[in-house]
Formats: C-alpha cells, sequence, structure tokens
C-alpha cells in the first residue's frame, strides 16, 4: 500500500509520544502509523503463530471427514474445517500488513522458527474427539479471541471480529457431538469420557503458562496487545465448561476441581507443565506429522502456484 | 527471503446487499482478476454476507497516514454551517 507524505512530520510530538498516547487512548494503531519496532516484531510473532495454528488445525479434523458418521456429520465438518482455513487466511492477512510476506512466515514455520498452537501435537483418536475440539479447544479459543478483539492492532482487532462470529457455531457443534454420544449407549458414553480425559487438560494449556512464568506478559499488556492475562483467561473457560460437562453427565478429569464460594470462581488441580513443555519442543504424539503434511502439502501445491504465475505472465503479455 | 512466490496481493470489498456501500473486509492473494473474486468469495462470504465484490490490487491503493489526521482533516473543522443544525428555524415552522 502507498502512503501520500507524512504531512505531520514537523510535527512537535515525536512517533514514540504520539504512539503510546493512541495506545493510553484506546484507539487502534493502523498499518501505516508508526509504531516501535518491538511492537511489530510482537506482532508478527504472535499473530503468524495463530495464524499457522488455524491451518495446523485442520489436520486433526481432516483426519475424520471420510470417517464421519453421517452425511450431517460430514457436512458440517467440512464446513468447519473450511472455516479454519479462512481464519489462517484471515490472520495472515493481518500479519501481512506489517511488513512480512507469506512466504516468509511460512518458511518460518517450516524451519520451526515459528510455532502454532501445542493443541495440534494430540492425535484424533476417535469421532468423540472431533467434539471435544469443537467443544473444547475451540471453547478455549474462543475465550482468548473474545479478549482479542480489543486488541490494539487495527488489522488484528478486526479479523478476531469476524473470526468470533465463526467460531461459536464451531463449539455448538462439538458439544452437540459430546452431548448426543452422552445419550447413546454405554460404549458411546465411555469414548465422550475418554475424549474429555485426554483433551481436558491439554485445552487448559492453551492458555499459555501461568502469568508469573509468562515471557511476554508484560509487554504485550502495555501495548494493550494482550487485553486479559492467560490465568483470568483460563479461569473464564473453566468456569463456563464445567456447567456444560455436567449438563450433559460428562466428569472433569480433576479430583481437585471445586467450587470456591469466597473467589465465586473453580478451583482446579495443578496443571502438569513438564507435558506442556515436553510436547512445545517437539516431543508430543503428532509434532512430526503435522509438520511433514505441512511441507509435504505446500511443496505439492507448487506447480498450481507456478501455472497460475505463468498464467498471469502470459495474460500480461498480450495486452 | 522465501523463494516460492504467493502470488500477488489484492484488497477486497464486500456490499453485504444490493444498494449498499462497499466495504472494506480484507485481502487476498491470488494471480489474476477472477482468481482474486473467487478466493474472495470463499474466504470472506461462506455465509451470504456479500451480494458483490470488488477487488482491487493491493499495491494500488493510496493511503493517508492516521496520525495525520488532525492536520489532514483541519479544513472542514471550523465550518459547522454544513451541517443543519447550525441553522436557527422559526418558532412553529414544520416539515423543514
Amino acid at each position: 500500500m502507498e502512503q501520500v507524505i507524512n504531512i505531520a512530520a514537523n510535527d512537535l510530538m515525536s512517533h514514540a509520544e504520539r504512539f503510546d498516547a493512541k495506545i493510553e487512548e484506546d484507539k487502534k494503531i493502523e498499518p501505516t502509523e508508526w509504531m516501535p519496532e518491538a511492537y511489530r516484531k510482537h506482532l508478527v510473532r504472535q499473530i503468524s503463530q495463530h495464524a499457522h495454528s488455524e491451518v495446523i488445525g485442520m489436520q486433526p479434523e481432516g483426519n475424520w471427514i471420510t470417517r464421519a458418521p453421517s452425511l450431517r456429520a460430514k457436512q458440517i465438518l467440512l464446513a468447519k474445517i473450511q472455516d479454519e482455513g479462512g481464519h489462517g487466511l484471515y490472520l495472515y492477512s493481518a500479519a501481512e500488513t506489517l511488513g512480512v510476506s507469506r512466504a516468509e512466515m511460512i518458511e518460518q514455520l517450516h524451519l520451526g522458527k515459528a510455532k502454532y498452537s501445542n493443541i495440534f501435537n494430540y492425535p484424533t483418536l476417535t469421532w468423540a474427539d472431533i467434539g471435544a475440539i469443537g467443544w473444547l479447544v475451540d471453547g478455549a479459543a474462543i475465550v482468548n479471541q473474545v479478549s482479542l478483539q480489543r486488541t490494539s492492532y487495527g488489522p488484528y482487532s478486526r479479523a478476531m471480529v469476524r473470526i468470533c462470529k465463526e467460531e461459536s457455531f464451531h463449539q455448538r457443534q462439538g458439544y452437540e457431538i459430546m452431548a448426543n454420544m452422552m445419550k447413546g449407549i454405554k460404549e458411546q458414553r465411555e469414548m465422550a469420557q475418554d475424549a474429555m480425559n485426554r483433551w481436558w487438560w491439554p485445552s487448559l494449556m492453551m492458555f499459555g503458562p501461568h502469568d508469573s512464568a509468562s515471557p511476554h506478559f508484560s509487554d504485550a499488556f502495555h501495548w494493550k496487545i494482550k487485553r486479559q492475562s492467560n490465568d483470568e483467561l483460563r479461569q473464564k473457560f473453566i468456569d463456563k465448561t464445567v456447567q456444560q460437562a455436567e449438563v450433559i453427565g460428562l466428569s472433569i478429569p480433576d479430583k481437585n476441581l471445586k467450587w470456591n464460594e469466597t473467589r465465586q470462581h473453580y478451583d482446579t488441580g495443578s496443571i502438569d507443565w513438564e507435558e506442556f513443555y515436553r510436547v512445545i519442543n517437539g516431543n508430543g504424539p503428532c509434532n512430526k506429522q503435522r509438520m511433514q503434511h505441512h511441507i509435504k502439502v505446500h511443496e505439492e501445491g507448487m506447480w498450481v502456484r507456478d501455472a497460475a504465475e505463468a498464467y498471469k505472465n502470459k495474460q500480461n503479455n498480450k495486452n | 527471503m522465501a523463494t516460492d512466490t504467493q502470488l500477488d496481493l489484492w484488497e477486497v470489498f464486500i456490499q453485504n446487499k444490493s444498494g449498499n456501500h462497499y466495504m472494506h473486509a480484507g485481502s487476498v492473494h491470488a494471480s489474476d482478476k477472477k482468481m482474486a473474486i473467487q478466493n474472495a468469495r470463499d474466504t470472506y462470504t461462506r455465509r451470504s454476507e456479500g451480494s458483490s465484490i470488488w477487488v482491487v490490487p493491493s499495491a494500488a491503493i493510496v493511503a493517508s497516514n492516521p496520525s495525520d489526521g488532525d492536520m489532514l482533516f483541519d479544513p472542514s473543522n471550523d465550518k459547522i454551517y454544513r451541517h443543519p443544525t447550525f441553522y436557527i428555524m422559526p418558532e412553529g415552522a414544520k416539515n423543514i
């Protein structure tokens, strides 16, 4: 995007002062504006990681398209996975406004320099896992994304608004799968509970380390990129999910889970951060598979992009 | 720098229903106009959000800088007589 000459360049207020004032006033920062380099870097890291998560997240669900138990379930799953691809595109666009290209972001992912959400390194073993992903994983993502609608960077905030509108269908379809299985035969109920047992803790880990241990915490807060802390968001998710589990008869796999009357929140057992770091550092059940698949598809699609470019050049030469 | 191209960048404007303004929705990658329209449809109108789409090569867009806003829009700030509420209407006059 071209920009007309900065007519306010000689204004008395420095770029940094003007930026700080805008953040202070809760105004959005737009791509053409001056921003501190560290702010830009933080956003590129966070938004590209978010985009990669949406795209990698298509894999565990894609695993069940051909085995969905009904045509209805299959149509819904296809639509949901298509949404996730769309969400990845909204986010890549938002990151591109910061001056990083999509090719660079994908390269960073393939080199292992950019991360994606840890949750997608777990396998989808049964149909109930599709229910658990929609209900718990998307449910956790929504809590985070609703909060990010108020993030200070305009394009990121607008992408979040659009994504939140679409995500609520994702969570409801997942909860419906779980509810239906809980109304089924004993094996189905066990399958649903098993999925709950495997996805509950990784879902809580999605919010990231405790506030006391989060490395990017203070900058992100100061610049209003992040509006609520990891622990606040995690608590919000726990508080609303426990009731939903009770309604359909699923139990939460945490013997220390207890309503705290004074805090007006649920208390929980402690999260196994060793597992979190083991998986995030590449040793989860599906890390290798996820990345290999992404690289393979990217390389196999190369000829399509090349053909599109060749066609464009041919058309341009005609004119 | 990554080697392969991700095609050109286009800005997408959607009209949600006939008669309304086209609003900026976001951007897509595409190698030509037709692909840009199709990608815009798949990316931004999966739930019938649009009745029509414009796509514009991002490089063709010229933007002002939001922090220049005060100066850029200053000429109109002191012309309140451009608003109908500036004028005092005689008591009792109707339909004006």
